[in-house]
């Protein structure tokens, strides 16, 4: 290297020290700072309400999610926040926030999606498109019609576009194929986006 | 001093592509001493970089935005904010313009700038900015017939695929494509077009290539479409190749119904003016029962005698053709379910279904036709917009409209509005309703129906109450009455489209 070239990559180099130190002083901040409020928003002691099936451990750090089951009459989605167990980052929150989904829904609901159905897989791409692949069993043992089909997509479709704000839209693969429809009704072959003109009922943590 | 002095380069086989959200333009790069090299102040322009020369130290200092860049006219490497880098060739001098290697792009300005920048060596890209490129790569698996073909699409991303004259169409929801040079045709497939300049890929297929069948996998890496190419079947004829196929091709394994001798494929967006034809088609069969009722009925059943006791009214009564899509208990997939209607020219469609709910208590009839998504939106926007002039048998020429196979219903959707709401106005006066009785939804098997369409829930089956009416004679007289009043009204409609 010429003499000036080393200088002047000798000067880059000692600014560089000095701004990896503040960065270092900064990190040791946020991250206490980050301590602090992971125990202000997921604190030691159980809810006070009645622990939900799906509720986290106690003393697991969580969110609390919105999730979507049907009506008591089977007419419409509810959207009911829950405890799920908090995940690094959207992919891994998503897999927590299905996982959740995929349990039997908390009284009075109903369970859309067929017991017994497992999450297989869940990714997103960068284009906000998640992929969410279940078991076979959410189709052979569908109970049928339009209208519970229709719910059931929906209810696994908004529930990840609620609570992954990187999340535009949901494709359901089943046994890690793309599907035509899960009972011979809705088209499984595209994407869909959040719909909300089902959802009848909202209610707080259960 | 710069150590190339007076050196010429010369031009290399094929040129660098700049690739950003305004478009794509060509890069001008020199050879010298098997170097690729690129002028400084092209870059300069391109990347809005300050650029000085220090004779003193013998090199260049490139800045950007306070970030700076020394590169040495001795050393292949070069300082980035204070890190060395190494470069394949020292800074060059050619006439009074200075040039670095590219790969100075993509080790030493790339980290200071502000938008990713992707030096594509093989597909000869110079990606810059938030672009999503798709690398696809397609192979031919087997010659056959049947013939099988992949296109891996790197990152994982929507694919979409139709089938049209004779061509399979493969297309990426990428913003370009970065395809490797597609292997030479063979068995049904005579040829293949993967280019950087769109984002489909297309094989166009021999005449004797039949229906292909397209699937599509996808992995966290990446999306594989499958395309495998039948020969043609003995029983279909193959003197009508070169026109549009719109029928949908068979995507499960059951294949669809040959078109009728004289039948001439209804084109995608044609509007008929009378109703001659009608489709029902019975929900599910053959090892799909359907919903299950609490006392055993099953959906295939109750669906069937209800389209059986239609055809009898409508064909006795209004002199309109009815053919159902299946006349017993057998299986039969969505795409052939639409091949009959389409093969067939059928004006109206109507798919009969009967419901269930996971409350026992819910009970009604329910009519849907088609929601489209947003490429469906877009195909009717496309439809109504343009079309294509084709020869016409006999000399002459025709418009016809061109969509996807599998959104052939996007042109229809506004009047098969008319055709359902006309349903549940009449199912009203005979049976009870269900909550919301109108409704718009995603329907697999209305989307690639080329005709008004829609489909009718006519009760719930897990209620049991519901579960005896709809298998008995007066309720399925009541809902067959209904449907045709419906059907009566909508034929006035069709034939006299100004005053509905």
């Amino acid at each position: 290297m010429t003499p000036r070239l080393a200088s002047l990559a000798r000067g880059k180099r000692k600014r560089w020290l000095q701004a990896a130190a503040i960065v270092v002083i900064f990190g040791a901040a946020a991250w206490g700072a980050s301590q602090l409020l992971e125990r202000m928003v997921s604190p030691v002691q159980a809810p006070q309400s009645a622990p939900a099936p799906a509720a986290p451990a106690a003393n697991v750090p969580h969110i609390i999610a919105t999730l979507y089951y049907g009506t008591p009459d089977g007419q419409a989605l509810a959207a009911v926040k829950r405890e799920v167990a908090l995940g690094e980052g959207p992919r891994a929150q998503g897999r927590q926030i299905l996982e959740s989904e995929l349990e039997a829904a908390p009284p009075p609901y109903v369970s859309l999606i067929p017991p017994g159905t497992m999450l297989r897989a869940f990714y997103i791409t960068d284009r906000g498109d998640a992929f969410v692949d279940l078991s076979p069993e959410v189709s052979t043992t569908h109970p049928g019609g339009s209208t519970n089909e229709l719910l059931t997509v929906y209810a696994i479709v908004n529930t990840v576009t609620a609570n992954l704000s990187s999340v535009e839209r949901v494709q359901i693969l089943i046994d890690g194929k793309q599907a035509d429809t899960l009972a011979g009704h809705v088209d499984l072959r595209r994407p869909f986006e959040r719909d909300t003109s089902l959802v009848r009922e909202t209610k707080g943590t259960q | 001093m710069l150590a190339s002095g007076h050196a010429q380069g010369t031009a290399p086989a094929s040129p660098l592509t700049l690739v950003t959200r305004d478009g794509r333009r060509p890069v001008p790069t020199t050879i010298l001493n098997n170097q690729e090299f690129i002028a400084l102040d092209d870059l300069a322009s391109m990347f809005q970089l300050a650029v000085r020369e220090d004779t003193l130290a013998g090199g260049v200092t490139v800045s950007y935005k306070g970030r700076t860049i020394v590169a040495s006219a001795d050393q292949p490497m070069a300082s980035v904010n204070g890190r060395v880098v190494t470069l394949p060739a020292p800074v060059a001098r050619i006439g009074r313009r200075l040039f670095v290697p590219i790969d100075f792009i993509a080790r030493a300005l790339a980290p200071v700038y502000d938008s990713p920048i992707d030096l594509r060596r093989a597909s000869r890209l110079l990606v810059v900015g938030a672009i999503r490129v798709a690398r696809v790569v397609v192979s031919i698996d087997a010659a056959g017939p049947p013939t099988r073909a992949s296109v891996e699409v790197t990152p994982a991303l929507l694919v979409s695929s139709m089938f049209d004259a004779g061509r399979v169409i493969v297309r990426v929801e990428a913003d370009m494509l970065d395809a490797a040079p597609p292997p030479a045709p063979a068995g049904l497939i005579d040829q293949i077009q993967a280019g950087n300049q769109t984002t489909t890929i297309a094989f166009a297929l021999s005449a004797r290539a039949g229906m292909p069948r397209v699937s599509t996998t996808t992995t966290t890496e990446s999306t594989r479409v499958t395309i495998e190419i039948p020969p043609v079947a003995p029983s279909q004829d193959t003197s009508a190749a070169p026109a549009p196929q719109p029928a949908p091709p068979p995507l499960a394994a059951v294949p669809p119904a040959p078109p009728a001798a004289d039948a001439v494929p209804a084109l995608p967006g044609q509007r008929t003016a009378k109703l001659q034809t009608m489709v029902i088609d019975p929900g599910h069969g053959g090892g799909d029962a359907g919903v299950r009722g609490p006392k055993g009925a099953l959906e295939k059943q109750v669906t069937l005698e209800v389209a059986r006791r239609l055809k009898r009214l409508i064909e006795t009564r209004l002199g309109v053709r009815v053919i159902l899509t299946r006349e017993e208990d057998r299986a039969v997939s969505p795409d052939e379910r639409d091949a009959i209607a389409n093969n067939n020219k059928a004006d109206l469609f109507l798919s009969v279904h009967v419901n269930g709910a996971p409350s026992p208590a819910m009970k009604g009839a329910q009519v849907y036709y088609l929601r489209l998504d947003r490429a469906g939106e877009d195909a009717r926007l496309r439809t109504a917009a343009s079309e294509l002039v084709l020869p016409a048998v006999g000399g002459g020429v025709r418009p016809i409209d061109v969509i996807p196979w599998d959104l052939a219903q996007a042109a229809h959707v506004d009047v098969s509005s008319r055709f359902a709401s006309m349903l549940e106005e009449e199912l009203e006066k005979h049976a009870p309703m269900g909550p919301r009785p109108l409704q718009q939804a995603p329907i697999r098997v209305l989307s690639g129906v080329n005709m008004p369409a829609a489909l009718i829930e006519i009760g719930y089956l897990t209620n049991a109450e519901q579960e005896q009416a709809v298998q008995s004679a007066e309720l399925q007289g009541g809902l067959a009455q209904a449907i045709f009043d419906a059907i009566v009204r909508f034929r006035t409609y069709l034939e006299a489209p100004a005053a509905p």
